[in-house]
């Protein structure tokens, strides 16, 4: 008489740091439009907060040091890449172009400063949404 | 507003290094640590290379 082997599916215990269901890219897309965003809906709030002031206060300093926002062009690659930069700051940098802020043409060297904190917050911003995408898909604890 | 390069540097790291951590590690503690480290190269390697531009070019 032939042996059978029959298996008993046990249901899954909760665990919190399983990914959650739901929309793949949303932790990415709010992180990206709001930063620390994609943190707070992983539940990690302290993360989420400390990125929010971190990545902000940069943006507000450099807007502050009267830096200059890149527009979208197809000049000079450094401009592109510039703009590729600010584009992280996501609603940050839609905001600041609505009100009119980084229009100054940059003439000391601290308005430079400023600029270089406003793509280089931007870019912070990508790799916090990046890890906020991977916190929600579970790549990462 | 106006700033000296060094607080500038200082601020940069800060903000830098606080993204760093939280985002390249996973428990607090290493994020800690890994965010002062962070800091300290940034400020360093600045003081290092101010240093070598004002020999090379006083």
């Amino acid at each position: 008489m032939p042996l059978r082997v029959y298996s008993v599916e046990m249901p899954a215990k909760a665990n919190p740091s399983e990914p959650k269901q739901g929309f793949r890219y949303l932790a990415l897309l709010a992180g990206w439009l709001i930063p620390g965003a994609g943190h707070l809906i992983t539940g990690r709030w302290v993360r989420a907060l400390l990125l929010f002031v971190s990545i902000t206060a940069m943006f507000g300093l450099g807007l502050a040091m009267l830096g200059h926002l890149y527009l979208p062009n197809t000049g000079n690659p450094l401009d592109i890449l510039g703009f590729v930069g600010d584009l992280g700051n996501g609603l940050l940098y839609f905001g600041a172009r609505l009100l009119g802020a980084g229009t100054t043409v940059t003439t000391v060297i601290s308005e430079d400063y400023g600029t270089k904190f406003i793509v280089v917050a931007g870019l912070l911003n990508f790799i916090a949404a990046i890890d906020a995408h991977n916190l929600q898909i579970g790549r990462k604890q | 507003m106006a700033m000296t390069h060094f607080n500038a540097v200082l601020l940069f790291a800060t903000f830098a290094s606080v993204v760093f951590a939280i985002t390249q590690r996973s428990t607090p503690k290493a994020m800690l640590r890994y965010g002062l480290y962070c800091w300290l190269w940034f400020v360093l390697s600045v003081i290092v290379i101010a240093w070598v531009l004002h020999w090379i070019h006083p």
